[in-house]
């Protein structure tokens, strides 16, 4: 289901944008106003990340957007209902990002039948690699939602393949090494990488870490289908307000 | 992912992609190491040579005599190098290090011993080390700091979450996701992904190893009761691990803090507050709330002031083979007065919690029944936390003066 809206955007588009946000951070208003504001500047697909007190693959930026968000009050429970007004007021396709305990804590099977019913289309866990997520890719495939797994430059070809096999609607490549949020170089390994990646999977690829401007969006056109843009949204956010979202998201691509 | 290491249900390894790699290298190394007979033969000749292996198993005559109960003896890891048990991790994972051609070490520590045992290791064999550190453990065990600074590491205060020993192992894994291919994460307790438990455990079990010997050989029978404080569970599992199959009570000691009805504690497995979660890569008993956010934690001693707890210990608790108390802070302080008075020992405070539980249950035992304390370290690192406990006016003097000093 993703993965066909993937393709069928794709014919029109080089390059898709997915955005991610901190949900309640700042607050639940202000981030149904930059999802308003993302969509109207025409993202393709969006990561709404549930936050944890314990985000370790995130880095400074997203990290103190969940602890702020914590820190007002952002419940599980809020997340879930944030995500079904946007799902039912916006066209695009939504998924959840968010670490496992949360899913884990909730119930696993409960969490993804609550994910469909909010109409939500899919899920990246990042501490969660597919020999832990047995419940969880049953659950998923019972609701007919997509698993998001992960590729990083370290992973194997051989594991590639194997990754390939659990996951659904695209394969979420990360950059580089690092945490989100700091600097990638857009080179000649980067294109080596990539297509190690485009040779283990028929997945659509989306690249994040790092992505930040236009310069980079086109540098990943013709290399990958999605061009994930995180850290830099909160950032521009927090340095100039939210209507800066709306141009900053229309001039990359 | 070559092996994921559970226990009963607990442990796994929930790793961000980008470490998979990695671990498998650390998995494999470690197992070659282990095979290699002349491995454990290095280990324990740097134990016996750089630190103080094997160290003493002593008789508490005067504290046995004061509870006219059970034979109190007490296993002196204070006496090793730097003055914590941390010393027989940190000294394995760098054999380790060395085999794995790294030249970069990072550790996170809470009351500092860890980071100080990292620090001496890593300036004996001559790797680059950072050690990632809670802000307010910063604060209060300053002495600890200024040794691993002055031994060459950098440290880093942690000023994220809640600024204590949970967020300084977020703040190395951030690290070490960057840093992977120079740098080995030296994790400070049987906590964390797989293999971490096991390896931890693996170095740490030479304190039972030798008690058992010792106590067979003093008392020519096993023990009644061993008794260990118990914050990720290192110096816990290194002394019960040799005792496991034996007819032998094991008892872990968590930090009570205010009292475990209080919610200012740390007592994952001996208060109604902990219950099964995945975070910092495994699985055990967090103390965390309904929605799965990890609360904060409280104790006197920041070394136990952790919100989860080893896997290993997690699996012991289920099958009933640990029982697991908690000490408060009054109590701890009380505790570490009577063994400083009784027996001229200064235990830490982290340890001292296992002292609070044996003197509950001493008078209770009769003399035929010995039991064993593990002392994991020595408390002089903690003066300015006991010179505050003890509200001692000298000690306050001294501090003024001392600060005036330095205005001038």
């Amino acid at each position: 289901m993703l993965e066909a809206y993937i393709r069928e955007q794709r014919e029109k588009k080089d390059i898709l944008l997915m955005t991610h946000i901190v949900l309640g951070y700042p607050s639940f208003d202000a981030s149904l106003e930059i999802v308003h504001a993302m969509v109207e500047a025409g993202v393709d697909l969006m990561e709404l990340q549930i936050p944890f007190s314990e985000p370790i693959a995130d880095g400074p930026v997203i990290l103190h957007a969940n602890q702020q968000a914590l820190a007002s009050g952002a419940k599980v429970q809020r997340s879930f209902e944030f995500a079904r007004k946007v799902a039912s007021r916006f066209e695009i396709p939504f998924l959840f990002m968010t670490y496992y305990n949360i899913l884990f804590k909730y119930g696993v099977s409960g969490f993804a039948a609550d994910m469909k019913a909010a109409g939500l289309k899919g899920a990246i866990v990042p501490d969660l690699p597919p020999e832990e997520g047995a419940a969880y890719l049953d659950a998923m495939q019972t609701h007919d939602l997509a698993p998001i797994f992960i590729y990083a430059p370290t992973t194997p070809e051989e594991r590639m393949a194997q990754i390939a096999q659990c996951g659904r609607g695209f394969i979420y490549c990360v950059a580089r090494k690092g945490v989100t949020g700091k600097k990638t170089a857009f080179s000649d390994d980067l294109s080596t990488y990539l297509s190690r990646c485009r040779e283990a999977t028929n997945l659509p690829l989306a690249v994040g870490f790092g992505v930040k401007s236009k310069q980079d969006v086109d540098f990943l056109k013709g290399k990958a289908d999605i061009a994930v843009v995180g850290t830099q949204t909160i950032r521009i956010i927090e340095q100039q307000g939210i209507a800066a979202v709306k141009p900053f998201i229309a001039q990359l691509r | 992912m070559i092996e994921r290491g559970y226990y009963d249900g607990f442990g796994g390894a929930f790793l961000p992609e980008v470490l998979v790699a990695t671990f498998d290298e650390l998995e494999q190394t470690f197992r070659a190491a282990k095979a290699d007979e002349g491995f454990w033969q290095e280990y324990v000749r740097v134990m016996s040579t750089y630190s103080c292996r094997p160290t003493p198993l002593t008789f508490a005559e005067n504290l046995t005599r004061h509870f006219g109960g059970a034979r109190i003896y007490i296993k002196r890891e204070d006496l090793n190098h730097t003055g914590a048990h941390k010393a027989n991790n940190v000294m394995g994972q760098g054999l380790l290090v060395k085999r794995m051609g790294k030249s970069r070490v990072i550790a996170e520590t809470g009351a500092g011993q860890h980071g100080v045992a990292t620090a001496t290791m890593a300036a004996r064999f001559g790797f680059k080390c950072t050690i990632y550190m809670g802000e307010v453990d910063v604060q209060r065990q300053r002495p600890n700091v200024f040794w691993m600074e002055r031994l060459g590491a950098e440290v880093v205060p942690v000023t994220e979450g809640t600024r204590i020993l949970k967020d300084a192992i977020n703040e190395a894994f951030r690290d070490w996701v960057t840093n992977m291919d120079t740098t080995h994460y030296v994790l400070g307790t049987a906590c964390g992904p797989h293999p971490f438990p096991e390896m931890v455990t693996y170095f740490q079990s030479l304190i039972g190893q030798e008690a058992r010997e010792q106590v067979l050989a003093e008392t020519g029978r096993l023990p009644h009761r061993i008794y260990a404080c118990v914050g990720g569970g290192s110096n816990a599992m290194g002394i019960f691990n040799a005792f496991l199959k034996d007819e032998v009570e094991l008892v872990g000691v968590e930090a009570g803090g205010k009292g475990v009805t209080t919610g200012q504690h740390a007592a994952r497995l001996a208060s109604e507050d902990g219950s099964v979660g995945v975070a910092q890569g495994y699985k055990t008993f967090f103390l965390q709330d309904e929605d799965g956010q990890m609360m904060e934690t409280h104790s006197v001693a920041a070394g136990l002031d952790y919100v989860g707890v080893s896997p290993i210990l997690a699996s012991l608790k289920q099958s009933g083979r640990v029982r697991f108390e908690a000490a408060t802070d009054t109590e701890v302080v009380e505790a570490l007065q009577l063994t400083i008075q009784k027996e001229g020992l200064i235990p830490a405070l982290e340890s001292a919690h296992g002292f609070v539980q044996a003197f509950k249950e001493a008078p209770q035992m009769s003399a035929e029944n010995a039991i064993i304390i593990n002392q994991s370290g020595r408390g002089d690192k903690d003066i300015f936390t006991v010179a505050d406990a003890f509200n001692d006016p000298k000690w306050q003097a001294f501090i003024k003066a001392k600060a005036e000093a330095y205005h001038a």
